[in-house]
């Protein structure tokens, strides 16, 4: 029996209408596997988030989902511009998403707080000028 | 009515209002109707992701073919009315809809 599945899902920069295509996908399926809804829903929200983070702060990147069991696992990577100063980042409200981000319905500063909110487990890797890595966990 | 006559069968007790997906994705808990004035494709994926089963856009907004196709596979209704937000909202609460328990 196999008991655990990767999936890689490389995130377009340049196609914001395309944002949250990744996050649709691991929704649907863990859907199928017959994951509780209320599982689904966290993991669904907190890809999301990541994922539209990706899209608007980092020009894209590649997000790994592993199913486990008794897990997801999240691991968002980007080569974006690297988040300066975490702990401000995670502060609900705080948000460098210029005003045309506004207008398309982001920026609020909500996500990186959503996200710790909606997971078990939240690690923030960042490097100026090299990129962020994003992991997260919701436990089963 | 742009999209689901086929599910109007179905009931619905909760509703937000929002322009902010931001703002949707943090603050809303079970609700299953989404007023918003924002008129593109992450609407949906937010509608999708919070299992929200229909979206009204008010102050006239028409989804793009792109939308409603993403609707249809989601099975979420989609409609549109001419009333800004304060005003829809009004409507659909005194039909009996409610905003669901406050936040914290
Ligand atoms: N992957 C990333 N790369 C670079 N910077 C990031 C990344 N993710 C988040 N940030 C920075 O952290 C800030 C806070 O992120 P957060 O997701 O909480 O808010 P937001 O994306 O600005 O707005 P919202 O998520 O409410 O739409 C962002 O404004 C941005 O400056
Ligand atoms: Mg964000």
């Amino acid at each position: 029996m196999i008991n655990y599945i990767t999936l890689t899902y490389q995130v377009s920069g340049d196609d914001f209408t395309r944002a949250g295509e990744a996050s649709s996908d691991v929704k649907s399926k863990l859907k199928q596997m017959g994951v509780s809804p209320e599982m689904v829903r966290k993991v669904a929200i907190s890809m999301y988030e990541g994922e539209i983070n990706m899209v608007i702060h980092a020009h894209g990147g590649i997000i790994k989902v592993t199913i486990s069991p008794h897990e997801i696992l999240m691991v968002l990577e980007d080569q974006g511009p690297g988040i300066p100063d975490v702990e401000k980042a995670m502060q609900a409200g705080y948000s460098t998403a210029p005003e045309n981000i506004r207008s398309l319905g982001f920026g609020a500063g909500m996500g990186l707080p959503n996200m710790k909110k909606y997971t078990d487990e939240m690690d923030i890797k960042t490097k100026i000028g090299v990129g962020t890595t994003v992991t997260m966990k919701v436990k089963l | 009515m742009i999209w689901g006559e086929m599910l109007l069968d179905r009931e619905v007790h909760t509703a937000c209002g929002s322009d902010m997906m931001s703002d949707v994705l943090a603050f809303v808990k079970d609700q299953s109707v989404l007023l918003t004035g924002l008129c593109n494709m992450q609407a949906i994926r937010t509608a999708e992701m919070m299992d929200i089963i229909c979206i009204v856009f008010v102050r006239g907004k028409v989804p793009d073919e792109a939308m409603i196709q993403l609707a249809r596979e989601r099975e979420i209704v989609l409609l549109s009315s001419g009333h800004r937000m304060f005003s829809a909202c009004g409507l659909l609460y005194e039909k009996g809809l409610r905003g669901g328990a406050p936040y914290r």
